[in-house]
């Protein structure tokens, strides 16, 4: 169906060819860098700060914040996509890669469930956070993440819209049954590619 | 906080996804910045208080642009409203408040989001606080709860920077003098005419203090406005005392310079 003519709406920025390619249907880029979140912004201290790896996992990993910022890191740009329509081209993060995390896990689990601090979940098929493409993040453009962005630490999974990638990260639960996760059963489509538009439930 | 507990139920696949053609019956100017947009929606499923939809825009030239906004509207309006604010660089929303005319068609599709929102059956007390447009949201609540003649005790704490920049003042003092239980707070944070009975600086701690009730009362809490003003007011309610899993927030954009 022919989408109906809205008259007199025009386009008001011409076209970045370069950019055009980047940027995913329905997305708007953005020089700022907004901030979306259910609730109040957490602040743990990063003294009683851990992140643990659980669930399908025959011994549960967990580091402090100081174990934690001693494994390799990795510093990256890559473009990001809020479902709520606005694109940020080439952002710059540091983070540990989720398979250093992993690295000689033997598991069963195909989902993983992010869990964090004030309540959040997200779930992810677990081949989406791994070879190389998922991090916990804590720099954005070489200084550490400010809270309201999801600091101390967050997941960051620029491949799918940017609800996946959740602030203030805690825990990643390793599971061989998928759980929809807080926007997942709020509305929002369960995996969520920008690419293939999955917004919403139905898309 | 569980993830879904105590949302109330999220739209069906078929809502949000499908692309439904509106045409603007009506178009407002509520402030200098703000006009709010009624239109006639073609098999709209309805929504709950609270809720937003995506516009989406064609040219001519088949160039398309879409964007989310908050509904304005109740649900019991029948009719679905936005009031959108214009920001000068943008491309869509100097379109809805300046140009878009009753007869013209754009497309929408939701209600989206199952998470800030507020049904009368959620119970109270309600405290709603909102930073500029931020308060869109929350005046489909207020009239949701009116439309229903809901006694459910409400406050609102509205902050704009002058008194010509509040949304819905006329309605909302209208809501307030129905002595039904709901309470009308405001701040202006610029200037403030004469006669100004109202709060005159930014929302803060103490603001808070004597406009929410006491946390042992477990007030149902909507924040809405920009980044900025929602951190300072969500901090300020946790730092008295609030439970953290009680305020439900809604951050927008445009953030400025200093959120990145």
């Amino acid at each position: 169906m022919t989408p109906p003519i809205s008259r007199g709406f025009r386009r008001r920025h011409a076209a970045d060819a370069e950019q055009a390619d980047r940027v995913p249907p329905g997305q708007y880029v953005v020089t700022d860098f907004p901030v979306l979140s259910a609730g109040p912004t957490p602040r743990t201290p990063l003294e009683e700060w851990s992140l643990e790896i659980s669930g399908e996992i025959d011994a549960p990993r967990r580091w402090t914040w100081e174990e934690f910022r001693a494994l390799p890191t990795e510093t990256f740009a890559t473009d990001i996509h809020c479902v709520t329509k606005w694109s940020k081209l080439g952002t710059s993060w540091t983070g540990v890669s989720v398979d250093t995390l992993l690295d000689g896990v033997e598991t069963e689990a195909e989902f993983v469930l992010g869990v964090c601090d004030g309540g959040y979940d997200t779930n992810l098929p677990l081949d989406d956070v791994t070879g190389g493409k998922a991090w916990i993040a804590f720099d954005f453009d070489g200084v550490p993440l400010e809270p309201q962005h999801g600091g101390p630490a967050r997941l960051l999974v620029p491949h799918l819209y940017f609800w996946k990638s959740a602030k203030w990260i805690r825990q990643l639960v390793l599971m061989k049954d998928d759980q929809p996760g807080f926007w997942e059963s709020n509305g929002y489509h369960n995996y969520g590619d920008p690419w293939r538009e999955q917004r919403y439930w139905g898309d | 906080m569980s993830s879904a507990t105590g949302a109330t139920e999220a739209p069906g696949p078929r809502g949000a996804a499908t692309w439904r053609s509106a045409e603007l019956v009506e178009r407002r100017g509520e402030t200098p910045n703000a006009s709010t947009l009624t239109f006639d929606v073609s098999g709209w499923p309805g929504h709950h208080a609270g809720q937003h939809l995506d516009v989406r825009l064609t040219a001519e030239d088949g160039y398309q642009a879409q964007r989310s906004y908050s509904i304005a509207s109740a649900p019991e309006d029948g009719r679905v409203a936005l009031t959108v604010e214009r920001f000068e660089e943008g491309e869509v929303s100097p379109y809805l408040v300046d140009e878009m005319q009753p007869g013209d068609v754009l497309e929408l599709r939701g209600p989206i989001g199952g998470w800030f929102v507020w049904h009368i059956a959620d119970g109270g007390p309600l405290l709603l606080v909102a930073g500029g447009s931020g308060v869109v949201p929350l005046r489909a609540m207020l009239r949701h709860r009116h439309a229903n003649a809901s006694h459910v005790p409400a406050r609102l704490l509205v902050s704009a920077r002058r008194a010509e920049d509040l949304l819905y003042s006329a309605e909302l003092a209208e809501l307030a003098e129905a002595d039904d239980g709901f309470e009308l707070l405001a701040t202006l944070t610029r200037e403030a005419p004469a006669g100004w009975t109202g709060f005159t600086r930014r929302i803060d701690r103490e603001m808070l203090e004597e406009v929410a009730w006491s946390p042992r009362e477990l007030a149902r809490t909507f924040v809405c406005g920009p980044t900025a003003f929602v951190e300072a007011a969500a901090d300020a309610l946790v730092g008295l005392g609030h439970d953290p899993a009680l305020i439900k927030t809604e951050r927008f954009g445009p953030t400025g310079g200093s959120e990145t």
